[in-house]
């Protein structure tokens, strides 16, 4: 069992108001979160602020999550909030090691919503969680007025036990580890971003939701001496996770830009409105940061699941530049890989 | 300033003459080419979109020009270092 | 990557190589090379693609004004917010407006405090909103350079055609010349040569950068955006330095015409007049340097239709932006630097998008303060 996280600076929370920024994934967040919330709840488990929480229950470690969905279109190519609302949740226990035992879903409801939309997405979450192979054990409902909730909002509890063989902790991560992401990033952020129809933009193109427990799966029955760490890149995207893991550890992470793989629409949809990829939301990718001796072993893992034809390595840790994340061309250019302030904004300039 | 990206026009809007449907690696958007004179922009065309509008027309024979330009730059470099590994020091040596 | 056809053959790494190699062959090694991309968009692409790392280390790349949003006054985008403030007004920009800093907030703060502020690719879907709605008024939020000022001409000589009551345009549209000039005549002006707007000239033509090379005796290159792009026109401008010549060169032939965009050119004499001067954050009042809409067009102007404060809100003296746009100096040297002026809390021009010459450095090429990066304000 990982002992407690190392400390991190206090973070001061000084805004005067809640911004959208501060529930996009990104800096605004931390800031909000670390600044403001942890800071009042305060106690060993929660300072590591990982995706899942985990504490021993009765000689038992449990991961434990909570997370709230407020997709707007609540449709949208390849899913829907109900499908997202349990992926997500079985994703961030996967990411920490553990299989889903159960979920719990609560809806907060708009009145006047049809109830054929609700049935709809309760189907689908049925279905998910069906696929998954875990039991949505119970949950709440509540109605608010007209207005108050655009449609309807999930928020979701998941629980599972932790895989004994793992040690999953920033700080087991060492110089040398390599970055290895399961498939192509940016089709969920981007589906999202076209479905709402603000920008006329048309492709071929549908979110990437599903449950990532299978790699996790494969990856812990080859290689769980040498996995240091995974992440779901959700809000905020793989450069978002890659510096949150630089900054937990401490070290830095070399990012080989042309190595990324991205999908031709989703490239072309951020040369358009000029996103960076690096910072869009994925909903069904796996960030995990292992060894180097068991890379290619790794590798072969996420590959041999169907759907993870497309995993590579992206790049590796390094000691110099600790706490950054930067990217390299092959033709030599560096740049530091930022951190997402606030949602991704298209821009024209 | 100015980001704008080379798309092809992949459909005319026959109702909307300043209109054009344009193709940006699988990604479509609605274009107007009212900078242009009717006619101007074909089907088939390349063009440089910027909020919405083209701008200008991608010629391709530049383009493989400037390409191949630079890419005989490579190769007059490789020349001219191969003529330099033959050249003769003052006392004969071959260097 | 999967290939994008005209951008993915600009940013081959061989051809990258070379070219950097060429140019790292043609500077004498003696001397320090000082040259300007004017455009924001190219501060932006040199930083992304890691350009400064295949330079040699006497070439020193300058960024310029070229940032319709940096140089935008903070009193201008008062203006704007106050039209947005005004019951039954939807005000429309584009996304990079969205977290422009006024004297009360952003417009993504006021909108999160109930303003009816949204985003547009285009001003073509602010026009197709106040046709779906005309129980609101929208206005338009125009901001760029010559690159985007013939796209607002167009949309406006639409509002006309259509004789759209509930549509207006809150113009603030600058021109790139004079920006270029003020710096070419500030006293303490180091400048070698420039690469030239790329965009901007799609519209404009190479011309009227000729005053450059036949005044001042400065070498330019009009660039594209690739990689590619930017280290020819660098190897142009060296080039030329090194053969004591001074002229405008095109490398960007693929799609600038050396004579602009005759139908831009038109749309924008129809459309707009210049203003007498215009306020340019960092750089102070410059005399013929923006736009207004002519009287022809009054009823589509937010300035006519609207009150707006027009205060007049100055940058502290300790933001040094001006020294930064001339070269003087770089972004790590003005002091408030990383500390009191970072991208989320912006103190001068140039902090203000992610094209302004301290932003990109701060968020590209900064790697000293990762604790900083990731935007916490830390207890000591």
């Amino acid at each position: 069992m990982a002992a407690a996280a190392p400390p991190r600076p206090r973070v001061k929370f000084t805004d005067t108001q809640i911004e959208m920024s501060h529930g996009a994934g990104g800096k605004a967040s931390r800031r909000l979160v670390e600044g403001l919330i942890a800071p009042a709840f305060a106690n060993p488990v929660l300072a590591t602020l990982s995706d899942a929480a985990t504490f021993l229950l009765g000689g038992t470690r449990i991961a434990t999550t909570a997370d709230g969905y407020v997709v707007k279109p609540l449709r949208f190519p390849g899913g829907s909030i109900g499908e997202l609302a349990v992926n997500g949740t079985v994703n961030d226990l996967a990411v920490s090691g553990a299989r889903a035992s159960a979920l719990m879903a609560s809806f907060i409801l708009e009145a006047g919503l049809p109830a054929d939309v609700l049935r709809a997405e309760v189907e689908a979450m049925a279905a998910a969680a069906a696929r998954a192979g875990v039991p949505i054990v119970g949950g709440d409902t509540k109605v608010v007025e007209h207005g108050m909730c655009d449609g309807m909002y999930v928020a979701t509890f998941g629980i599972g036990e932790v895989d004994e063989r793992l040690t999953l902790d920033p700080r087991s991560v060492r110089a040398g580890d390599v970055v290895l992401l399961s498939g192509p990033i940016g089709d969920h952020g981007i589906t999202i971003l076209l479905a709402r129809g603000e920008l006329d933009l048309e492709a071929d193109l549908q979110s990437d939701t599903r449950s990532v427990w299978p790699f996790v799966e494969r990856l812990i029955a080859t290689a769980p001496g040498g996995l240091r760490w995974m992440r779901d890149p959700t809000r905020g995207g793989v450069a978002t996770a890659l510096n949150e893991l630089a900054r937990d550890c401490g070290l830095g992470i070399v990012l080989r830009e042309e190595d990324v793989p991205v999908r031709r629409e989703v490239r072309g949809a951020c040369e358009v409105l000029g996103l960076d990829p690096l910072h869009i939301a994925n909903e069904g990718q796996v960030l995990a940061v292992v060894a180097a001796e068991d890379a290619e072993r790794a590798l072969g893992a996420f590959r041999s699941v169907a759907g993870g034809e497309g995993a590579c390595f992206i790049g590796e840790v390094r000691a110099e530049r600790g706490g950054s994340v930067v990217g390299v061309t092959r033709y030599g250019g560096t740049r530091a890989i930022d951190m997402l302030v606030g949602d991704p904004l298209p821009r024209i300039c | 300033m100015c980001l704008a990206i080379p798309g092809q026009v992949v459909e005319l809007v026959p109702e909307q003459p300043a209109l054009v449907k344009v193709d940006v690696a699988g990604v479509r958007r609605n274009v107007n080419v009212g900078l242009f004179e009717p006619g101007e922009i074909d089907l088939g065309d390349w063009v440089l979109i910027h909020v919405g509008f083209a701008l200008s027309k991608v010629s391709e024979t530049e383009a493989r020009d400037q390409l191949r330009m630079l890419g005989a730059l490579g190769e007059e470099e490789l020349a001219m270092e191969e003529v330099r590994g033959y050249s003769f020091a003052a006392d004969g040596e071959r260097r | 990557m999967t290939m994008m056809k005209y951008v993915d053959e600009f940013r081959d790494p061989t051809l990258i190589s070379t070219v950097a190699a060429e140019i790292k062959r043609s500077v004498d090694p003696g001397r320090h090379y000082r040259i300007m991309e004017v455009c924001g968009g190219h501060t932006h692409a040199i930083y992304r693609f890691g350009l400064r790392d295949v330079l040699p280390e006497n070439v020193e790349l300058v960024h310029g004004p070229g940032c319709p949003v940096c140089v935008l006054p903070t009193g201008r985008v008062d203006d704007g917010l106050a039209i947005a403030a005004q019951p039954g007004v939807v005000l429309t920009c584009f996304g990079d407006m969205m977290r422009v800093p006024g004297t009360k907030g952003t417009p993504l703060e006021f909108k999160a405090r109930g303003a009816d502020i949204r985003m547009v690719y285009s001003p073509l879907d602010a026009l197709k909103l106040a046709r779906e709605h005309p129980e609101l008024h929208v206005c338009f939020f125009a901001i760029g350079f010559e690159t985007t000022a013939p796209s607002t001409a167009l949309t406006l000589l639409r509002a006309r055609e259509l004789g759209l009551r509930n549509f207006s345009v809150f113009c603030n549209h600058v021109t790139i010349v004079p920006a270029i000039r003020a710096i070419l005549d500030s006293p303490d002006m180091r400048l070698d040569g420039f690469v030239g707007p790329g965009h901007v000239s799609t519209i404009t033509g190479c011309r009227p950068y000729e005053f450059i090379a036949r005044h001042y005796g400065k070498p330019v290159a009009v660039a594209g955006f690739e990689p590619l792009d930017l280290l020819e026109a660098i190897l142009m401008v060296v080039r030329q330095i090194r053969a004591g010549e001074a002229k405008v060169e095109n490398q960007y032939r693929r799609i600038v015409p050396w004579d602009g965009n005759p139908g831009a050119l038109r749309a924008l004499a129809t459309v707009f007049e210049l203003r007498p001067y215009f306020e340019w954050r960092g750089l102070g009042f410059i005399s013929q340097s923006a736009l207004k809409l002519k009287d022809a067009f009054a009823k589509w102007d937010a300035e006519v239709r609207f009150e707006v404060p027009g205060v007049r809100v100055t940058d502290p003296r300790a933001a040094q932006c001006g020294e930064i746009l001339k070269g003087v100096l770089k972004p790590p040297q003005c002091k408030l630097f990383g500390k009191e002026c970072n991208p989320e809390h912006p103190v001068g021009a140039l902090m203000v998008s992610s094209e302004g010459a301290c932003a990109a450095h701060y968020r590209y090429a900064s790697f000293d303060h990762a604790g900083d990066r990731l935007g916490e304000e830390v207890e000591a």
